[in-house]
């Protein structure tokens, strides 16, 4: 039901990152890959479900919370922006390591069938936005009483 | 890409990070992506840490060992169940090795918008100097 995609939809990226997961998947536990949060698009997500709500969380780091653009058009979740890199670490003469991600960014997020696009609701703290996507009140699990 | 999901649906650990986990509990740890740069007054390390407040974060340095360590907090209604993660821990951890023209007594850190930004000045005299030519 769930499924999120790369950004730029290119075959190699797709493949390389199918890869992390099942080395992901069947690494033991307590050993984190060292570029464990580098891979694949970005902002990474993660997506949670509720019985009232849609939580999608979005470790978005380094981002002026103004500048992301929240769209929903027929359930379809879409953040975008553009991530800067910083102007410090241009100034420095040797860059030895670059692994944070910069430019320009889109991530679209298909939402279950009783998620309400009319109530959305974003929170953005410390690099991680934070939308919550409510349920239609005539999906909620009720309890029915009998007479 | 329903493979995907099947793979990431298996995985039965807290992926969506939690308030009230238990501090000591053995934690696999992700390694947050850096950016680093070396100008002439010293090194300039980027850090990304989303989700970490200043609170949560530790920097530590222990002879030439530097240490960045955090733990991501984001509140989430109780009873979620998981969908899809990307981030299956909310604990960054990492370590660089510190040379000994770098002064560790006088790092500077600031974090922004889950931004770890550190400043490890050089040593005076690890400094370039330029050396003047007296005519005579």
């Amino acid at each position: 039901m769930f499924s999120t995609f790369p950004a730029a939809g290119s075959l190699f990226p797709e493949l390389t990152r199918l890869q992390q997961q099942l080395e992901e998947f069947f690494q033991p536990a307590g050993v984190a890959g060292i570029r464990s949060l580098a891979w694949g698009a970005f902002p990474a997500v993660n997506v949670g479900s509720t019985t009232d709500s849609v939580e999608v969380i979005a470790f978005a780091p380094g981002i002026d919370p103004n500048e992301i653009e929240i769209t929903v058009d027929r359930g379809l979740l879409s953040l975008s922006g553009e991530r800067r890199s910083d102007p410090q670490g241009q100034q420095g003469a040797n860059t030895y390591a670059q692994e944070r991600f910069t430019g320009k960014f889109r991530r679209v997020i298909s939402l279950p069938e009783d998620a309400d696009p009319a109530k959305v609701e974003a929170k953005f703290r410390d690099g991680v936005l934070h939308v919550t996507v409510a349920k239609r009140e005539s999906s909620k699990p009720r309890q029915i009483s009998v007479s | 890409m329903s493979d995907n999901m099947n793979v990431t649906k298996t995985d039965q650990a807290s992926n969506i990070p939690q308030t009230g986990q238990t501090q000591n509990t053995p934690r696999q740890a992700l390694a947050p992506a850096v950016d680093i740069a070396e100008s002439e007054s010293g090194i300039t390390v980027f850090a990304d840490m989303p989700g970490v407040s200043k609170e949560r974060l530790t920097i530590k340095v222990e002879g030439d060992n530097l240490m960045i360590e955090g733990q991501a907090q984001i509140d989430v209604p109780e009873n979620i169940e998981l969908l899809h993660s990307e981030v299956r821990s909310p604990y960054f951890r990492r370590s660089f090795t510190l040379s000994r023209d770098l002064d560790p007594a006088k790092i500077e850190a600031t974090l922004r918008n889950g931004v770890l930004q550190m400043h490890i000045p050089k040593s005076e005299e690890a400094r370039p100097k330029r050396i003047e030519v007296k005519v005579a």
